[in-house]
């Protein structure tokens, strides 16, 4: 062997070495947390009210609720890493962070890659009305006026199931969709309860109340694979958090309605 | 290009594009003939009528004039509402056009009564007629035969400007695109076929408009 090939060899070995360095270190996620006293935590901050920046420029909203409860459960600090939908599964699976608590669904594709925790946060599509407008099934709209954002997964699911009677009335974005309910132009919107949230927090005359259920697509929190550790601590905090009444009292201030006694 | 064409959904969907056409035709025809009618009105007001009056349609055309027509729309849909004045979209999309038109073709109506020869008016004086006998037989068809092209360009323009009505969820032509694109995904032709549809709409609207002209004014313009 010369003197090149020693290099070369070496070079390899010490690049080979580096890669496996994370993996090493990914062993026990749940033990590398309580050793650092830090748990990253990957949060959105451009989808309100899960999560946004507020006027003094700090996160807030229900998923850095959730991340601070998470840690303070653990007795360690939240460093919270701000992602977008698009970066928040890459960022956890190059160990950039511990967790994804990021409006998270659970689909197919994404559990080959990562691992779910038990749900912890509502998200669901329904029709919305005041408290005194009587339905509670698809059945019961015949002859109203609903009134739904084109195009939305709520517009597709409603068209489907809508009795013929019922007249879908179809607006360009959700705040058409919200203006027409507000005005009065329909009796009832089909929507997301983020979306309703948003009109209960500017305290309107007109109060949308879920009546029933179109979809219902909960948050999840990811972790990576083979944790069953970290698993299995988060699954007990979330656990004792629905007990207790502290992840309703999350709910209640970012969505303005109680857990689904379901989640 | 390698665009793969596809026009297979529009058998599925031309019931609703054929809607579409007639809530977008039922829109201008309404709109034309009670737009006009006001703008007829209008200029009579600002160029003959008593001061007052004209004072009152100068602010209303003024208003409609420089403010978008979008803006007017939601006014009325969205927040007429606040007041107590509900009204479905379609009412909506039909007055608002009817305000819009109207301001229009007031200026462009006044600009036909203003330049009408003054021995016009005292010929029609001098058979002993009143002011407003004068107006209606022997001032206003010649002065909307004169601007009769620019009326009917306007008219086109708001048959256009009628796109914007999908906003309130009316269901008009170009709601029956945006609806066709969300479901189809097929954007590119989708939008092939409701423009090829709104220029057939817009040259037979001028066809119309021409042939009307031929018959409200048989005889050529004096020179």
């Amino acid at each position: 062997m010369n003197r090149r090939h020693f290099i070369l060899t070496g070079c390899a070995a010490a690049l080979g070495v580096l890669l496996v360095q994370p993996q090493a270190a990914m062993a026990d996620a749940l033990s590398s947390i309580m050793a650092r006293k830090t748990i990253r935590v990957a949060v959105p901050q451009d989808f309100p009210p899960f999560g946004s920046v507020g006027t003094d420029m700090a996160p807030r909203g229900y998923d850095i609720d959730m991340a601070n409860l998470i840690a303070s459960k653990l007795g360690v600090k939240a460093e919270l890493v701000p992602v977008t939908s698009a970066n928040r599964i890459p960022y956890l699976q190059t160990n950039k962070v511990d967790l994804v608590i990021s409006s998270l669904g659970k689909n197919a594709e994404r559990e080959k890659v990562i691992d779910f925790t038990t749900a912890y946060a509502p998200f669901f599509n329904g029709i919305f009305a005041p408290p005194d407008f009587p339905a509670k099934k698809v059945e019961d709209l015949a002859g109203k006026t609903v009134g739904v954002t084109r195009g939305a997964v709520e517009d597709l699911e409603l068209t489907k199931i809508a009795p013929a009677s019922l007249t879908i009335k179809r607006y360009e974005d959700n705040n058409g969709t919200i203006s027409a309910f507000l005005s009065g132009q329909v009796q009832a919107i089909a929507t997301g309860n983020v979306v309703a949230a948003a009109i209960l927090e500017k305290n309107p005359p007109k109060k949308p109340t879920l009546k029933f259920l179109i979809k219902d697509s909960p948050c999840f929190i990811g972790l990576n694979k083979n944790e069953p550790a970290l698993l299995g601590k988060v699954d007990e905090i979330i656990a004792a958090a629905k007990k207790s009444g502290e992840l309703n009292a999350i709910a209640m201030k970012w969505l303005k309605a109680d857990l689904p006694a379901d989640l | 290009m390698t665009y793969q064409f596809n026009f297979g959904w529009l058998a599925e969907y031309l019931p609703v594009l054929l809607g579409g056409i007639r809530v977008t035709v039922q829109l201008i025809v309404v709109g034309a003939v009670f737009g006009v009618a006001l703008g007829i009105f209008c200029a009579w007001a600002r160029a003959l009528g008593p001061k007052w009056l004209g004072a009152i349609v100068g602010a209303y055309v003024e208003m409609i004039r420089n403010t978008p027509f979008l803006i007017q729309l939601f006014f009325i849909f969205f927040g007429l509402p606040s007041l107590g004045v509900q009204m479905d979209e379609l009412t909506a999309a039909n007055l608002a056009m009817i305000i819009n038109l109207g301001a229009y073709s007031c200026e462009i109506i006044r600009a036909g009564i203003q330049a009408t020869a003054k021995g016009q008016f005292e010929a029609g004086a001098s058979l002993a007629m009143s002011p407003f006998q004068t107006f209606r037989h022997v001032v206003l068809l010649p002065a909307l035969q004169r601007i009769w092209p620019a009326l009917s360009s306007q008219i086109v323009i708001v048959m256009l400007g009628s796109s914007v009505v999908s906003q309130i969820a009316a269901e008009d032509l170009t709601f029956a695109a945006n609806f066709i694109q969300s479901r189809n995904f097929r954007a590119f032709e989708t939008y092939i076929v409701s423009t090829l549809i709104y220029l057939a709409l817009s040259i037979l609207l001028r066809q119309v408009l021409a042939w009307t002209g031929r018959m409200i004014f048989p005889r050529r313009l004096a020179r």
